[in-house]
């Protein structure tokens, strides 16, 4: 027998889904502005493994010779993707939801056993909970990033005019691949999100849309 | 919402409300995609303004106005070791320099909006005032930096010097008195194939400079000699090569990469 029970509030689907053409927005502009000066490999004693990126990366996805329309695009929606960031920190905590995703002390050791199980290394899954432990760590560190993102996207957008802050991340020439290296982080959480979405079915994806889930009853009394 | 957290919702019910609830979910989550998918046509699809929608070019001057009010006087940007700037300096944009250039001879045009008297100053004059030496990051707007050396005479004490960027003709008080000064100033070369736009607060900031020398090194044509623009608080597409005339103006001037589709005030 099941049991429909709440899962995850309206709040956090809206700011969750608003996010997810957001960031897209400001990847795809992002990546018209990085064209102009795509000056990021991965470097193996003076051998190039990995360019950032190919020509044909940008060809085919028309993201070359857009340097002012990237330009525009990302400081316009640099507003939204911060404001609904801000929303979505400021939500989780006075809304007590950050106990469910903050990581905590059993958090490690939980995640290591998620790791292994999810390997299928370890048979038994790890304790029933909203988030297990490599999710309070994959999403507590999404938000950094996202805050991360702010943090070196306005060193980079105002060397000058907060100078400091340029200066604490290491400099103009460092912020800005410390910002790259967080979308290239981003691409990385999405590939291994929709993989667990993709694992976890239907049940776990329909909850982040409709804030429900079903839930075997024997589970739901136990939990 | 139904409220299904007491008494819990259990076996055929709990499945024809979920049923429920997931087709109302869907719907909502269908109509805020639609929606949102045609705000995205309306906007890219919006009149431009100099190539960009008009409501992006709302947004570019919105961070402006913020950029001014929170920080107004601009700071300082920093400054780095002269060691840094050795050899020559990366060049980017040969647009207006094609004619042959008179060095002795040179002289700058001044003209004021609303005077008819246009003003030509020498470039010697010009290099008699106090030499300023920055050594800067200069900062593309393609993305790239580059530690540079200028040498020159600050724009602020160009303006003072000769009693320019007034009404009244007197040097320049920004702070005691903001209304004297003319709101814009445009630079161009002689031959007017390159121009650009600068707001009053940059054009007069201490690091804005008016510079005959790059990394210890008189100005190459390439980089815009005799005389040429420098200025750290924006990108570099604002440093104006080989300075021909200048004029103070209330209405914002044109600027040759804002009308490519670059934000006009472009500020660091």
């Amino acid at each position: 027998m099941n049991h429909l029970g709440p899962k995850h509030p309206r709040a956090i689907r809206w700011m969750h889904w608003i996010n997810v053409p957001l960031l897209a927005i400001m990847i795809w502009s992002g990546l018209m502005i990085y064209w102009a000066n795509d000056v990021y490999a991965i470097r193996v004693g003076g051998v190039t493994l990995v360019h950032f990126f190919p020509d044909w990366f940008y060809r085919t996805l028309d993201l070359d010779q857009r340097l002012a329309t990237g330009m525009s695009y990302h400081f316009a929606f640099m507003w939204f993707f911060a404001m609904n960031g801000l929303c979505y920190v400021l939500y989780t905590f006075i809304s007590g939801e950050w106990r469910h995703l903050l990581p905590n002390r059993r958090t490690p050791r939980e995640a290591w056993h998620v790791v292994l199980h999810d390997l299928r290394l370890r048979k038994d899954p790890p304790p029933p909970a909203k988030f297990n432990g490599a999710q309070r760590i994959a999403y507590t560190g999404v938000i950094m990033m996202g805050a991360g993102s702010v943090i070196t996207g306005l060193a980079i957008y105002k060397p000058a005019q907060l100078a400091w802050l340029t200066g604490l991340l290491g400099g103009y020439e460092w912020a800005r691949a410390e910002h790259f290296v967080l979308t290239i982080g981003y691409v990385l959480f999405f590939v291994i999100h929709i993989s667990q979405v993709v694992r976890a079915g239907w049940n776990n994806f329909r909850a982040m849309v409709t804030g429900y889930e079903l839930t075997p009853l024997k589970e739901a009394e136990h939990a | 919402m139904p409220d299904v957290k007491s008494p819990p919702l259990l076996g055929p019910t709990a499945e024809q409300q979920m049923h429920q609830l997931t087709r109302r979910s869907f719907l909502t989550g269908g109509l805020a995609a639609l929606a949102g998918l045609g705000a995205w046509l309306g906007l890219t699809t919006a009149t431009t303004e100099d190539g960009v929608p008009w409501p992006l070019r709302s947004v570019l001057r919105f961070n402006e106005g913020l950029a001014n009010a929170l920080g107004s006087p601009l700071g300082l940007a920093p400054t780095f070791p002269a060691e840094l700037a050795q050899g020559p300096a990366r060049t980017n944009g040969l647009i207006g320099l094609a004619d042959d250039v008179d060095e002795a001879g040179w002289q700058v045009r001044v003209q004021h909006e609303g005077r008819a008297a246009e003003r030509t100053i020498r470039l010697k004059d010009v290099l008699a005032l106090p030499r300023q030496d920055l050594v800067m990051e200069f900062k593309c707007v393609e993305g790239w930096s580059e530690v540079m050396h200028f040498g020159g005479v600050r724009f602020f004490d160009f303006v003072s010097r000769f009693g320019l960027a007034t009404r009244s003709g007197r040097g320049p008080d920004p702070a005691g008195n903001p209304k004297d000064l003319y709101r814009y100033v445009y630079l161009a070369t002689p031959d007017e194939d390159y121009y650009v736009g600068l707001d009053m607060v940059s054009a007069l900031h201490p690091q804005t400079l008016l510079c005959n020398t790059m990394n210890g090194q008189p100005l190459t044509r390439q980089h815009g000699a005799p005389l040429r623009l420098y200025l750290a608080v924006k990108y570099g597409f604002k440093s104006l090569k080989r300075v021909g005339l200048i004029r103070f103006q209330d209405q914002r001037p044109a600027d040759y990469w804002a009308e490519q589709g670059y934000d006009w005030y472009a500020g660091l």
